[in-house]
């Protein structure tokens, strides 16, 4: 038997050497718009790594650029795109070399809603109990009290009585410690008035693996299409994709705020049926992002409407349900839409995601977040937990923090004083903000910006020259990511072209957070302002009658 | 027109519906039922040390309190229930992540904690690492499957995989649309790799139209906990070499080795001991993970993996994966940070350091023997020792 079957492994390994085939190279990959940036500086270690890459004498590498996945290759993400890879690579570099090449001492990050990376300062209470809950040696000892707050002691205590052994060490149910789900669950039956379910919620690291879930869960091909804002945050688009489905765009209305018309979704359905693609839900983010409106209840039933009557699952990403910044609108979550619309969990299958790192917690880099999975059979909730049992759980500490958000301190307790004051200043401190930066946009020639109701970004409006838009073109680069490197290079101020979030045809943005803090938003401005204007002087289209020598046409770039 | 619903069972992923993964499969759904009913239930089904009453090391719990409370540093009575060397540790990380703990880090990890990581890796093996190529991951399950998503394009790529093997392998090919290429792992050879019946697998999977592009070691192996040799490892990268394979290189229970007679050995090692032309053209990931070992702690999702020989733009691509998810989890990322660059000898928590670390593993060690024993002394039971 052994001999007989060496024999036939013998004969089997000298067949496929004889006809081995290199992996077939797949159709090539969409150019991209701007040229890639190489990963790091060249250092003795990379040359050396460099030397190592060298193609091999057995012929393509089975892992190259022509053999990776094409999706992939596909999708892009510009919140930590191209410019802001230059400047965390090469100006950081030029900065700490030689300080007085460039026009700006500090490069200031308004690409990316990291509000901690800015000065952002966390939740006393909140981390006071995290840390118990990492070391919870510290609950037995006495000296204990003379560190850390009380309601947090106890608060740590109430939440390692919910996992069992009280290990925050160990991997948890897979869709997070069920103390912990019923807790978020109260939470929300507390913001809404209606009940909430632990055995609906999912803690995830953060709200982003929970959408490429439910992405994973509804994409079967690319005739299977989601329903997506434009101008959106690009999770959106790359995820969808990454899992090979089609994206089904629905313009959101910069005239009106950045409002969001159903008949435009409607007109959007339907052209995508035209096309044979099968709608499978519609993403809503509330508030938005880029766009930072906050939905109208109004708007909201009609949404919620619209998905019921096409068969669509809503997918509302609510991760900025803490930032509201205007009197006059408030979050409803469109799980209280739906259910004071007399619908309940039979009727409207609808996934509602939150997460730690926004707010004004702010807590990114814990990654923790969760969603609210309504309206599903049984046996879908059970595909919907096998896919979380792969990663086995989400982490613990980041469970920990989901609650706390939706059960923060309560009057009475000893350290709801000092939180509240936290709470509104940084609320409030944002709200000054959003203010402030919207204001300065809407002042200078050729900018427009809608308000910040709630989120955390400004998105403006670049009504650019003709010029300008030339010299993007001639520079190979979309004009509204010329902008924006040029910004960069004369303020070292890094924001996210519009082209990354997508836009009406023909418009130009920028996304700029609101998230440096107060005391350097006036400099932001003053430096930002300084730059636009010589900006405009440069690219402003003249009439005839003002036709420029050649004297008057300035040279170009900074 | 209202017919089928987006999400109604028929309507779903069929590449979700194909995935299984057992260790949270039906019979912990039934036995976590039987619990709540109040049996007396114990989980053997999952590597998780803390939930079956395995203390969590002492020093790196001290460090991550430290870093969710900042503001504790200033305090003057911290000195009272944290150690020194924990206090200047906590402050080490907290200069190394701007921001602190609550900040999206850059999306490859901190860049310090992988120069830590790099520096352990050179320790242990003898050859540079370069930190730009180690990417942190929330646990090291996260970076399998940006691999096998980077690697698998349609049904028709093959990842070859070790059966008996850990199912995530399993349900991230199904996951990704790519087919799972068996090899057999050598029962009586105590779990050996047998690479006849490898190259078997492979042309097997050829004739059919598979183009196999990777293959998966699991190195202590899971679930059948052998160690491979140097020799093994060898022929194993020399096939890989000749097949134009990546070798993905599942080292995640590299400190729980039981026996002395095979020590673990990383599969980049090997490689580089080997020279060229193999070291220069194997495409190699290598997986590590905070959850297992000593530390088992699973809980935090920490994890990394290092590329060797990786075309820089496909590095780029894997970035971009990457950055999607933002970034790791910080504190994650410091638990790996204190698990490759531990306290040293002449520090103040050190000894207690050493103590807790060595009774954990010689415990492990003895109940792997004990469970072998078990096992074997049972009728119609043949089990193999586990080695890791």
């Amino acid at each position: 038997m052994r001999r007989f079957l060496t024999d036939r492994a013998r004969r089997a390994v000298a067949a496929s050497l004889r006809g081995a085939t290199r992996p077939a190279a797949p159709s090539p990959a969409p150019a991209a718009a701007l040229s890639r940036p190489s990963p790091s500086a060249p250092s003795a270690m990379a040359a050396y790594m460099a030397r190592a890459m060298s193609t091999s004498a057995a012929g393509t590498p089975p892992v190259s650029l022509d053999t990776i996945n094409p999706k992939v290759l596909e999708f892009k993400y510009a919140v930590r795109g191209e410019i802001v890879t230059h400047a965390q690579q090469n100006l950081e570099q030029e900065l700490h070399k030689n300080p007085e090449s460039l026009p700006f001492d500090e490069i200031l990050y308004c690409n990316i809603g990291n509000p901690h990376s800015l000065g952002q300062q966390p939740v006393t209470f909140f981390r006071e109990v995290l840390s118990l809950c990492d070391h919870p040696a510290l609950l037995d000892k006495s000296e204990t009290h003379a560190l850390y707050s009380s309601d947090a002691i106890e608060r740590a205590w109430q939440i390692l009585e919910k996992i069992p052994g009280r290990a925050t060490g160990a991997y948890s149910h897979s869709q997070g410690v069920k103390g912990l789900r019923d807790e978020i669950a109260a939470g929300i039956a507390a913001r809404d008035g209606f009940h909430a379910s632990g055995d609906n919620i999912f803690l995830t690291d953060g709200a982003s693996p929970a959408v490429h879930m439910m992405m994973q869960l509804l994409i079967r091909s690319e005739k299977d299409g989601i329903l997506c804002p434009l101008p959106q945050y690009p999770l959106y688009s790359a995820s969808i994709a990454l899992h090979g489905g089609s994206f089904v765009p629905y313009f959101l209305d910069e005239e009106t705020g950045w409002g969001l018309e159903v008949d435009e979704l409607k007109k959007q359905v339907d052209e995508a049926r035209s096309k044979g693609i099968t709608v499978r839900a519609l993403v809503v983010i509330n508030p938005g992002n880029p766009t930072g409106q906050v939905l109208a209840e109004e708007n909201q039933k009609k949404i919620v409407e619209f998905c019921k009557n096409e068969g669509l699952v809503l997918l509302a990403d609510e991760v900025y349900q803490e930032n509201i910044y205007v009197e006059d609108k408030q979050f409803h979550s469109f799980k209280k839409i739906a259910r004071s619309m007399g619908y309940t969990d039979d009727d409207l299958p609808l996934v509602s995601f939150q997460s730690v790192s926004k707010g004004y917690y702010g807590e990114c880099g814990k990654r923790g977040g969760y969603m609210e999975v309504t309206g599903f059979n049984a046996d879908v909730r059970e595909q919907i937990y096998k896919v979380a049992s792969v990663n086995l759980c989400s982490n613990i500490s980041g469970q920990i923090l989901s609650s706390l958000i939706m059960n923060p301190p309560k009057v009475g307790d000893e350290s709801y004083e000092s939180f509240m004051v936290e709470r509104d200043g940084i609320i409030s401190s944002l709200a000054r903000r959003a203010k402030a930066l919207e204001e300065a946009f809407n002042s200078l020639e050729g900018i427009t910006c809608n308000k910040a109701e709630g989120a955390m970004y400004l998105f403006p409006r670049l009504h650019l020259p003709q010029k300008a838009i030339g010299a993007a073109q001639a520079a190979g680069a979309a004009p509204d990511a010329y902008y924006a490197l040029r910004l960069l290079q004369a303020t070292g101020i890094v924001v996210v072209p519009g082209s990354g979030f997508g836009q009406a045809p023909g418009t130009y943005h920028f996304r700029c957070t609101i998230l440096p803090q107060e005391d350097k938003i006036p400099a932001i401005i003053s430096r930002f302002k300084e730059f636009h204007e010589k900006f405009m002087d440069e690219f402003r289209d003249v009439s005839r009658d003002e036709a420029p020598t050649g004297a008057t046409i300035e040279s170009g770039g900074d | 027109m209202m017919g089928r619903k987006a999400l109604d069972y028929e309507e779903l992923n069929e590449n979700v519906k194909k995935v299984q993964y057992a260790v949270r499969g039906e019979l912990y759904l039934r036995a976590s039922e039987l619990q709540k009913e109040g049996k007396r239930i114990i989980f053997t089904n999952v590597g998780n040390p803390h939930a079956l009453g395995q203390k969590p090391l002492t020093f790196p719990r001290q460090v991550v309190a430290l870093c969710q409370a900042p503001f504790l540093l200033d305090d003057p009575n911290v000195g009272l229930i944290f150690p020194a060397d924990a206090i200047a540790r906590a402050k080490h990380y907290l200069s190394l992540a701007p921001g602190g703990l609550g900040a999206y880090s850059d999306s490859r990890g901190i860049p310090g904690v992988r120069q830590e990581v790099a520096e352990f890796i050179q320790r242990r093996d003898g050859y540079p690492s370069d930190p730009e190529l180690i990417y942190l991951t929330d646990g090291a399950s996260k970076g399998v499957m940006q691999m096998l998503n980077a690697i698998i394009r349609n049904e028709r790529d093959g990842i070859l995989v070790p059966v008996p093997q850990y199912p995530l392998y399993s349900a991230a090919i199904s996951l990704f649309g790519g087919s799972l290429v068996p090899y057999y792992l050598e029962e009586e050879a105590n779990w050996g790799l047998d690479l006849v019946s490898t190259r078997q697998s492979v042309a097997e999977a050829r004739s059919k139209g598979i183009t196999v592009r990777a293959m998966v070691i699991i190195n202590p192996g899971n679930p059948t906990g052998q160690c491979l040799s140097e020799a093994n490892i060898r022929e194993l990268l020399n096939f890989c070499y000749q097949e134009n394979l990546v070798l993905l290189a599942d080292e995640v229970y590299q400190q729980n080795v039981y026996q002395d007679e095979r020590p673990f050995i990383s599969a980049r090692k090997v490689m580089f001991d080997m020279g060229p032309p193999v070291s220069r053209e194997v495409q190699l990931i290598s997986f590590h993970t905070v959850s297992k070992g000593y530390w088992g702690e699973c809980g935090q999702r920490g994890g990394y993996f290092e590329m060797t020989n990786i075309p820089p733009k496909t590095v780029d691509e894997i970035y971009k994966v990457a950055s999607i998810a933002l970034s790791p989890n910080v504190p994650g990322q410091i638990f790996m940070g204190l698990m490759v660059n531990p306290p040293k000898p002449g520090d103040i928590s050190y000894l207690k350091y050493s103590a807790e670390s060595k009774s954990i593993l010689e415990s492990l060690r003895r109940r792997a023997q004990i469970m072998t024993d078990g096992f074997n002394s049972c009728r119609n039971v043949v089990c193999n020792f586990t080695e890791g």
